[in-house]
């Protein structure tokens, strides 16, 4: 006998899915993530297109980190064009960056995750009995925003980046003038790491394969080598000969997998637990204040790294805004030539990778692109089989809510359709 | 009394105007004070049942499910309100319109069959009546605070309807177009941006749609005098608001056209 039991449930995501959970005889027969977010074909309609356009475009995939694919999109097509940035250039992206992880991580810190861990449906609810901490986490993400606005003209779908460098140079008066701001925003993220320490996380913990961005001299953000938890180094052009690509009937989106089959995880808790030692020291001072302990393989604990993050990145555009000292020309001039190029930045969802073909006219001739939540949906897959047996007893909404708070977790940006998770467990 | 209620949606789209309104970091609390959020999962885990006085909408109509879920979010709002280039025109991934959908899976997916998507991707109006429209890539998130207050308000909301080129004149700056030579799609397209891309010293890209009165005819004859590469002006033209009538109506005439062969452009 099936019992089919419907809970619309995966709120303060982007995205839609549905998660089906089988039982049988009492055991767990099957679990689905089932991702119903409607296709848009992106690589599909970047054929064609001038090189230029791409940055503009690709920013479109997704409104919480279109920063992300506009940097990930112009290194690979700096790559392929064979131009090299200015170290100006390459100081104003960082800073941009900065900017975009500013304003997701309070997002997802203080509206998308925490409800979880303090028991609210949402950051809405909870300001009525706690305003200060709510007006504290907007304000953190309002000047991560500012940032955005005043390096890119617009937070969501900046315009200022194109292939080469920026179309303009803001002005330093106005770079210089959110410098107080960003000073408070960073001693606002040492306070989110201390109150990140007080909550109570589920137990539950994995031995992942992580897989991050890795600099000698810096904590990689904009470029990087890929490193894996495993030892493995790569080169971004090899990326795909280690990490495939392949389409579930399920699912809209693409699943990742490594090249011998086995599931992995990017995202803030890659990136701390490979490059904990190149954080700043006022983020590294802020971790070893709460006592924390690597590697960090709690999936739920992705809040603190995020918050560690925060610190990191304010601490970093406070030096990068001090010193920006606009010089020369904002762009290189392209000589076309036909090549392919790959990028790879880190979104603060985790690596996003890009490779272009460019013809001798300076269209594109082929686009591939990897998510990093196509590259988690496996790992995300594997930890609800992980957690379904502690969770599946218990009354429907609390499981319900178990399951959620874990997809939470991951920060997953399906981000092209509707935030609807559909929870069926059928019973036999 | 209690209080009007707001619903907010998304379908075909990034997330980013929903994120607009996340973005009012100063007046979100006040909002939520003036009315009751209803549904806006990207905010919040509980709802509260239909009808609701206020439904914005984002994205495009882009799979049979979206289709009947729009009629069925029309029937329970009292004001339906499209916000963002996707649910006005369709959005960027409306360029599907104009090419066979099977080849683009196929550049994008291994197993195209697995997938439940419509040959199109439109705007909310061709499929219900739509009260309102927000247009922008992403809207402008004091125009959504100036509807919802509108509607409580029970006026007409104030909407310029003009094109950027005016305002460029009004803020003095620079044209691009005439300065740089630069092709610049602003005398074409809806106000509402804060004329971003030319005071970022580039051409505007269209992200607010066509502005109704524009003579489209005389915007593409100026841009092609200072086409930089081939279809440059088509590329402009076919970009976030490619499915808005005016625009790609234009697109299609011999003026924009006849640079294609050359370049690399469907």
């Amino acid at each position: 006998m099936n019992q089919d039991i419907h809970i619309p449930a995966l709120a303060r995501v982007e995205g839609e899915g549905a998660l089906t959970i089988r039982l049988k005889d009492g055991a767990i027969d099957d679990i689905l993530l089932n991702i119903y977010e409607p296709p848009r074909f992106f690589e599909g309609f970047l054929h064609g297109r001038h090189y230029q356009d791409v940055p503009d475009i690709t920013a479109r995939i997704c409104g919480i980190c279109p920063v992300a694919y506009q940097m990930s999109s112009v290194q690979a097509l700096e790559a392929a064009l064979q131009v090299t940035i200015s170290p100006e250039v390459r100081s104003l992206r960082q800073l941009l960056y900065c900017a975009e992880y500013i304003e997701s991580h309070a997002l997802h810190i203080y509206l998308l995750q925490a409800p979880d861990l303090v028991g609210y449906e949402s950051a809405l609810s909870l300001a009525a009995d706690d305003p200060q901490l709510v007006r504290q986490a907007l304000q953190l993400k309002k000047i991560g925003n500012e940032l955005l606005k005043i390096i890119g003209g617009r937070s969501i779908h900046p315009v200022n980046t194109c292939v080469g460098g920026f179309y303009r140079w803001p002005t330093i008066e106005a770079i210089h003038n959110l410098i107080p701001d960003l000073e408070w925003a960073r001693q606002a993220s040492i306070d989110t790491v201390k109150w990140a320490a007080t909550l109570n996380f589920p137990d539950f913990e994995h031995d992942y394969e992580f897989v991050a961005l890795n600099r000698i001299d810096d904590y990689a953000i904009y470029d990087g080598d890929i490193l894996s938890s495993s030892g493995k180094r790569i080169s971004p052009s090899d990326f795909e000969k280690h990490y495939l690509e392949s389409h579930v009937e399920r699912s809209n989106a693409l699943h990742s997998h490594t090249a011998d089959n086995g599931t992995y995880f990017v995202g803030p808790l890659a990136r701390l637990n490979l490059n904990y030692k190149k954080l700043r020291p006022m983020a590294r001072q802020a971790a070893r204040e709460i006592g924390l302990k690597f590697p960090l393989r709690n999936p739920y604990k992705g809040l603190i790294a995020r918050a560690i993050e925060l610190v990191h990145v304010c601490d970093l555009a406070i030096e990068l805004a001090n010193a920006y000292q606009p010089v020369g020309s904002s762009f290189k001039e392209i000589r076309l030539l036909p090549g392919e190029g790959v990028g790879v930045s880190e979104a603060p969802r985790g690596l996003l990778y890009h490779r272009y073909v460019v013809d001798e006219q300076g269209f594109i001739r082929f686009a591939k692109i990897t998510p990093p939540t196509a590259q988690n949906f496996a790992q995300m897959e594997a930890d609800l089989w992980a957690l379904a047996p502690s969770v599946v007893n218990q009354p429907q909404e609390q499981a319900s809510l178990s399951f959620e708070h874990l997809l939470r977790s991951y920060d997953p940006c399906i981000s092209c359709a509707t935030h609807f998770l559909k929870l069926r467990i059928h019973r036999t | 009394m209690s209080k009007p209620t707001l619903a907010v949606y998304k379908f075909s789209s990034c997330d980013g105007c929903q994120l607009s309104l996340l973005n009012l970091e100063d007046e979100l609390l006040d909002l939520a004070g003036a009315v009751e959020i209803a549904y806006f999962l990207e905010a919040r885990r509980r709802t509260l049942p239909a009808p609701y006085d206020i439904a914005l909408v984002e994205g495009s109509v882009s799979t049979p499910h979206e289709v009947e879920r729009i009629k069925e979010i029309r029937s329970q709002a009292k004001n339906l309100v499209a916000i963002g280039a996707c649910a006005t025109s369709g959005g960027i991934q409306a360029l599907r319109n104009f090419t066979n959908l099977d080849d683009l899976a196929m550049a994008v997916y291994e197993h195209p069959e697995y997938l439940h998507a419509l040959p199109t991707s439109t705007p909310l109006s061709e499929h219900v009546r739509v009260d309102y429209e927000l247009w922008g890539c992403p809207i402008n998130k004091y125009q959504a605070v100036e509807v919802i207050q509108a509607l409580l308000q029970k006026r007409r909301p104030n909407l310029p309807t003009h094109s950027i080129c005016l305002d460029c004149k009004r803020q003095g700056v620079v044209c691009v177009m005439a300065a740089y030579g630069i092709p610049c799609l602003g005398p074409g397209t809806r106000t509402g941006c804060g004329v971003l891309c030319p005071s970022n010293g580039r051409g505007c890209y269209g992200c607010f749609g066509p502005a109704p009165s524009a003579d489209m005819k005389s915007v593409v004859r100026s841009m092609n005098f200072v086409e930089r590469y081939p279809a440059e002006v088509r590329g402009l033209l076919t970009h976030i608001s490619n499915y808005a009538p005016a625009f790609h109506q234009i697109a299609e005439t011999p003026e924009v056209t006849r640079n294609q062969a050359r370049g690399g452009q469907k």
